[in-house]
C-alpha cells in the first residue's frame, strides 16, 4: 500500500503530506438510485487530485459529499485523522474546506469586492447588529479581512474588476470570481468543481495556471473534477475515475490512462 | 528655494539628488503604488533607505563599476528604485521594453553585456531564461513579484527581497565601498543606457550622462515651473527616455512624487484616483479617450447630449483663449463658467483631469481636434519635440503659445539649425554621448562640433519661430514624375478621423500614392452597433462596403486638403484598401512605442502593395501573425481595393484614371 509513505516528493518538486482526508466505503441512494457505490479513496496533504468520469457517473455527488452537502447512507468521511460525524455545509467550510460550484453560485448584483468578502463570512466573529453599525471590534475585523480578500484579488489579478457587479462579468471572469471567494476563505482543502467548464483554450490556460499558483504558493489541497482530459492529465497528481457511482480507476495520471476499464468508459466496448 | 544654486555644484548624480530629497523633502511622498487595492507610500527618506538597501544588495552580489544591470518591468517603484540603487554601486541600469518577446530581448541583452537583470514577475523571468541559452554574459536574475517563482533554480537568481536583507545585512561590511562608489558619480559618468526603439534596423544603445539627464531636467523643470508638489502617473514603458525623464530626472530634481498604477488594466481608474498635476501621453492615448468619450456621448440620453453639444460648442469658442489669458468677453466668462459646473468639471474628473497644470503629448502628430478638444476643456495640453538622443527635449510650447501644428520654440539651453536638405540638426547639454559600442552610427549623427542629427525633416516658422516638423528625413522622397511625397503629412491627416487607427502611404519612386487604412475597431464597431451592422470578425467588419464608403469619404476629404499645398499637391491618395489585421508591434510592423516600420510593412505585405499599383479590385492574402506569448498563427482574407477620387492640379498630368 502506497499508505504507508508518510510524504514523497512530486517530480516537479511539490512534497505531497500523509492522509488529509479519507472517503472509506461510501454509498449514497436517492431512493433507489444508487448514485456512489462504495468508493473508497483519500486525499493527501497538498496534491492536486482529480475525479474523472463520464456524465453521471457520481462526480459532484461526491464532491457533495465531501463538502457536507450530502450524507452517505453508508460510509465514513475521515478528516485529519478522525472520523467527521455528520455535519450541515457551514460547519464543513469552518474546518476549512471550501468549493466552487458547478454553475456559477454568485450574487450578481452585489461587486466583486462584496462577493470575495463573503468567502470571509465563516471567519468573521462580531455580530450583525455591530457590523450594521460598524463600530469598534466589527470595523477592525472587516479591516482585516479586507486585506485578505485584497492578497486574493492580487493573486487572481482581478483589480480591474473590483467594484464591478458580477452580473456584468463575462463568463471567465465570474468563474474567476467564484474561485477568489473560495481562496478568501484560506481553505486548507479546495474543492472544484469543473472550473474550467465553457472556457475557450486561452481561459483554461489561465484558470490552470492559477490553480497550480494556489496549490504551489498557498500548499492549498485541491479536489477537482474536470471533463478536460488534457487539464486533468497536465494538472493532477493523482486521478480516480468513476463510472456509473462505482470507482474504476484510482492512481497517477499514467496509470490512469493504461487502465484498460477506464478506456472502455471512455471509448465504450464493442458487444458481440 | 535659495540654496538650489549653492548646492547645484555637487548634484552631478541621480544618487546625489537623492541625498538631497531624503533630507529637505524628506516626509514628502516620493513613491506611490496601489497594492492590495490600498495606495502605498514611500517618502523621500523611505525611499532613500530601500535604494541604499538595493544598492548595498547588489554590491553583495558581486555588481562592479561599470557593469551594465538590465530592468523589465512595468512601472513599479521598486524597478525605479533598483535603477538607481544600480547608480550608486556603480552600475548602469539599462531598462528594456518589457512586451518585448524573447528574440526581441535577445539582441539587446546581448549587445548591452548585461550580467544582471531585474525582471517584475515570472513572465520575465522566463523570457531571460530563454534569451540566457544564447546569451553567455547573463550572470544573475533578480525578480522583483516572487508568484511563482518557488520551484525555479536559484542558483543563479534572487528575489528583489532578499537582495534588499541581504544588503541589510551587509551594511558594516559594504557601506564604505558603496559610499566610495556614490562619491565617484560625476557629470561624466553615465547615468542610464537606452535602446531606440528603432524604426529602421537594429536598435541602437544611447548612452546618456548624469549632465544629459540632470541639465534637461533642471531646465525643462523650471520651463514649466515643475514643483515639489506635483503628482505624475508612471504609466509608459520604462525603457522609453520620456519616462526616464519625468519618473526619475525631473523628480529627483525637483522631487515630486511618483504614482505607480496598480496594473495595467486599472491605468484609467489610478489615474483618476491620483488625478496628477504633470502628465504626459502619446496622441494616442488621447485620442482613444476622445473617442471614448464620443461613442459613450453618442449612446447618452438627449438632454445629457444637448447639454454637451452646447457647452462644448462655447468650450470650443472660449476654453483655448482663456487658457492662454487672451480677452474674453463677460457672457462668454459666464457660459464657461456654467459649462464647467454641467459639462468641463465633470468630464475632466472622468479622464483624471482635473488637477493638470502641465500636460505633454509627444512622439507623433496630434489631430487639431483632439489637441483642441482638450484645451477648450481647460486642460494646459502643450506639444514638445523631443527625441532619445536629447534627453527628450528639443523644442517645446511655451504657455501661451500653443498650437496644433508646431512643437514649439528651442527648450531652454537647445540651438537649433535647419540644413540645406531640411533636416533639423541640434546641439544641447542634453544631446546623448555616444551610441555603445557602434562608433560608426554615433558618428553619422553626431559630428565634432556636436550637432546632433535627428532624421526628421521641418522648418522653422517665420515670425513666431516656432519648429514645424513634416515627416521623417528619410521618408520624405519623390514621386516618379518628381513632385515631393511625404507620407507621414498625409498619414497624419488621416488618422485625425476617429474610423481610422492607422494609415500607411505608399508613393516614394511611383506615379502615384496609394494606402493601407487599419480600422479603429472600437469607433467602427460602435458605429457598427448603431446602425444595426453584423459582423463575425475585424477581418469582416474592415471589409464590409459601408465601411469602406466611409473610409473612402475621409480619404476623398483629405485628398481635398491634401490638393491646397501646392508643394505637396502630389501625396493624394489614388487607391487604397483596408487591412485585414490591425498592424502590431508584435509582429514587427510597428516599434514599441507605436511608430509606423514602413520598410517592413512593404516587404511584408508586398502582394498587395502590388495589387494597389495594377489596377486589381481585390486581393487574396495570407499573414503569419505572431500573438502575445509568441506563437505564430495564419489569416487569410480577400481584401477590397477602392479607387478614390483625387482633385485635379494645375500642371499635374492626368493619370488614366
Amino acid at each position: 500500500m502506497k499508505d504507508t509513505v508518510e510524504s514523497f516528493q512530486t517530480p516537479d518538486g511539490r512534497t505531497i503530506g500523509g492522509v488529509m482526508m479519507e472517503m472509506k466505503h461510501i454509498t449514497l441512494r436517492f431512493g433507489g438510485v444508487v448514485a456512489i457505490k462504495d468508493i473508497s479513496f483519500d486525499i493527501r496533504e497538498g496534491e492536486i487530485r482529480a475525479i474523472i468520469g463520464p456524465n453521471g457517473a457520481g462526480k459532484s455527488s461526491m464532491l457533495n459529499v465531501i463538502s457536507g452537502f450530502y450524507h452517505p447512507q453508508e460510509g465514513e468521511v475521515w478528516f485529519h485523522g478522525s472520523r467527521r460525524p455528520s455535519m450541515k455545509p457551514f460547519q464543513v467550510a469552518r474546518q476549512g474546506i471550501a468549493r466552487t460550484f458547478q454553475n456559477i453560485a454568485l450574487f450578481e448584483g452585489m461587486s466583486v469586492l462584496d462577493n470575495v468578502m463573503t468567502g470571509r463570512l465563516t471567519q468573521m466573529k462580531t455580530g450583525m447588529m455591530a457590523q450594521a453599525i460598524w463600530w469598534g471590534k466589527a470595523e477592525k475585523e472587516e479591516t482585516e479581512n479586507r486585506e485578505k480578500v485584497e492578497k486574493v484579488i492580487d493573486f487572481l489579478e482581478i483589480q480591474h474588476i473590483r467594484k464591478t457587479p458580477v452580473g456584468r462579468l463575462p463568463y471567465g471572469l465570474k468563474k474567476r470570481v467564484e474561485l477568489a471567494r473560495a481562496l478568501a476563505a484560506e481553505p486548507k482543502l479546495l474543492l472544484l468543481d469543473e472550473p474550467m467548464a465553457g472556457m475557450n483554450v486561452e481561459e483554461k490556460e489561465d484558470m490552470s495556471r492559477f490553480i497550480l499558483d494556489v496549490n504551489d504558493e498557498f500548499g492549498t489541497t485541491i479536489a477537482l473534477i474536470e471533463h478536460d482530459m488534457g487539464v486533468v492529465m497536465d494538472l493532477s497528481d493523482r486521478v480516480v475515475v468513476m463510472d456509473y457511482g462505482k470507482k474504476i480507476g484510482d492512481g497517477s495520471p499514467d496509470e490512469v490512462r493504461n487502465n484498460q476499464d477506464v478506456i472502455d468508459a471512455y471509448l465504450g466496448v464493442a458487444h458481440d | 528655494m535659495p540654496d538650489t544654486t549653492s548646492q547645484t555644484a555637487d548634484l552631478t548624480s541621480i544618487p546625489a539628488l537623492l541625498a538631497r530629497n531624503a533630507v529637505r523633502y524628506a516626509d514628502r511622498p516620493a513613491y506611490r503604488e496601489k497594492e492590495f487595492g490600498i495606495w502605498q507610500t514611500w517618502t523621500w527618506a523611505d525611499a532613500a533607505k530601500e535604494i541604499r538597501a538595493i544598492a548595498l544588495g547588489l554590491v553583495n552580489l558581486g555588481v562592479k563599476r561599470g557593469d551594465y544591470i538590465a530592468v523589465i518591468g512595468r512601472n513599479r517603484p521598486a524597478h525605479y528604485m533598483a535603477m538607481v540603487a544600480a547608480q550608486m554601486a556603480g552600475a548602469i541600469p539599462v531598462p528594456l521594453y518589457q512586451d518585448a518577446v524573447a528574440e526581441e530581448m535577445t539582441y539587446v541583452l546581448d549587445h548591452c553585456g548585461a550580467r544582471f537583470v531585474l525582471c517584475g514577475d515570472q513572465e520575465q523571468v522566463d523570457k531571460v531564461i530563454e534569451v540566457r541559452a544564447s546569451v553567455a554574459h547573463i550572470e544573475h536574475v533578480i525578480y522583483n513579484d516572487k508568484r511563482g517563482m518557488r520551484k525555479y533554480d536559484h542558483s543563479h537568481m534572487n528575489a528583489l527581497e532578499d537582495i534588499k536583507a541581504e544588503g541589510r545585512a551587509a551594511e558594516q561590511r559594504l557601506a564604505a565601498e558603496l559610499d566610495a562608489r556614490i562619491a565617484e558619480l560625476g557629470y561624466d559618468n553615465t547615468c542610464v543606457m537606452l535602446y531606440t526603439s528603432g524604426t529602421t534596423g537594429r536598435p541602437k544603445g544611447v548612452v546618456l550622462s548624469n549632465r544629459n539627464i540632470i541639465e534637461a531636467s533642471k531646465s525643462s523643470s523650471e520651463f514649466d515651473h515643475l514643483r515639489e508638489s506635483d503628482e505624475v502617473l508612471a504609466y509608459l514603458p520604462m525603457a522609453w527616455v520620456g519616462d526616464f525623464i519625468f519618473s526619475i530626472g525631473q523628480a529627483y530634481w525637483t522631487g515630486f512624487c511618483v504614482n505607480c498604477p496598480e496594473s495595467p488594466e486599472t491605468m484609467m481608474t489610478d489615474l483618476r484616483e491620483i488625478g496628477p498635476t504633470y502628465y504626459f501621453a502619446p496622441p494616442r492615448v488621447f485620442e482613444t479617450q476622445l473617442t471614448n468619450v464620443m461613442i459613450r456621448m453618442e449612446d447618452a440620453g438627449r438632454l445629457k447630449k444637448w447639454l454637451f453639444d452646447t457647452f462644448m460648442d462655447v468650450a470650443r469658442k472660449v476654453g483655448p483663449r482663456l487658457l492662454d489669458a487672451k480677452p474674453v468677453g463677460a457672457m462668454d466668462r459666464f457660459k464657461y463658467w456654467l459649462g464647467n459646473i454641467f459639462v468641463y468639471g465633470p468630464l475632466k474628473n472622468t479622464l483624471g483631469f482635473s488637477r493638470v497644470r502641465v500636460g505633454y503629448t509627444a512622439g507623433e502628430a496630434i489631430g487639431p481636434e483632439i489637441f483642441d478638444f482638450y484645451r477648450s476643456l481647460g486642460i494646459n495640453l502643450k506639444q514638445l519635440y523631443g527625441q532619445t538622443e536629447a534627453s527628450v527635449f528639443v523644442t517645446a510650447q511655451p504657455d501661451g503659445e500653443v498650437r496644433a501644428d508646431t512643437v514649439g520654440v528651442p527648450s531652454p539651453g537647445v540651438e537649433i539649425r535647419i540644413d540645406e536638405n531640411g533636416e533639423v540638426h541640434y546641439r544641447s547639454p542634453g544631446a546623448f554621448v555616444e551610441y555603445y559600442k557602434n562608433p560608426e552610427s554615433t558618428a553619422s549623427t553626431k559630428d565634432s562640433e556636436g550637432w546632433v542629427a535627428t532624421g526628421d525633416a521641418g522648418f522653422i516658422e517665420e515670425g513666431t519661430g516656432h519648429l514645424r516638423i513634416i515627416d521623417r528625413a528619410k521618408d520624405v522622397a519623390k514621386l516618379s514624375d518628381g513632385r515631393m511625397f511625404a507620407p507621414k503629412y498625409v498619414e497624419n491627416k488621416l488618422k485625425f478621423y476617429p474610423n481610422i487607427l492607422e494609415a500607411v502611404v505608399f508613393g516614394a519612386g511611383r506615379d502615384r500614392c496609394c494606402a493601407f487604412v487599419n480600422i479603429d475597431l472600437t469607433a467602427v464597431g460602435n458605429w457598427a452597433e448603431r446602425n444595426n451592422i453584423a459582423y463575425a470578425s475585424y477581418q469582416e467588419l474592415a471589409q464590409h462596403p459601408e465601411v469602406l464608403n466611409t473610409v473612402q469619404g475621409h480619404i476623398e476629404e483629405v485628398n481635398r486638403s491634401v490638393a491646397e499645398d501646392p508643394m505637396l499637391s502630389g501625396c493624394q491618395i489614388h487607391r487604397f484598401m483596408i487591412l485585414h489585421k490591425e498592424l502590431d508591434a508584435d509582429d514587427g510592423e510597428l516599434t514599441r512605442t507605436g511608430k509606423v516600420r514602413r520598410a517592413v510593412i512593404g516587404e511584408k505585405f508586398k502582394d498587395l502593395v502590388d495589387a494597389l499599383y495594377d489596377g486589381s479590385n481585390e486581393i487574396y492574402t495570407e499573414t503569419e501573425v505572431t500573438y502575445e506569448d509568441g506563437r505564430k498563427g495564419k489569416i487569410t482574407a480577400t481584401l477590397m481595393i477602392r479607387d478614390a477620387a483625387v482633385v485635379p492640379v494645375a500642371g499635374q498630368k492626368m493619370a488614366a484614371e
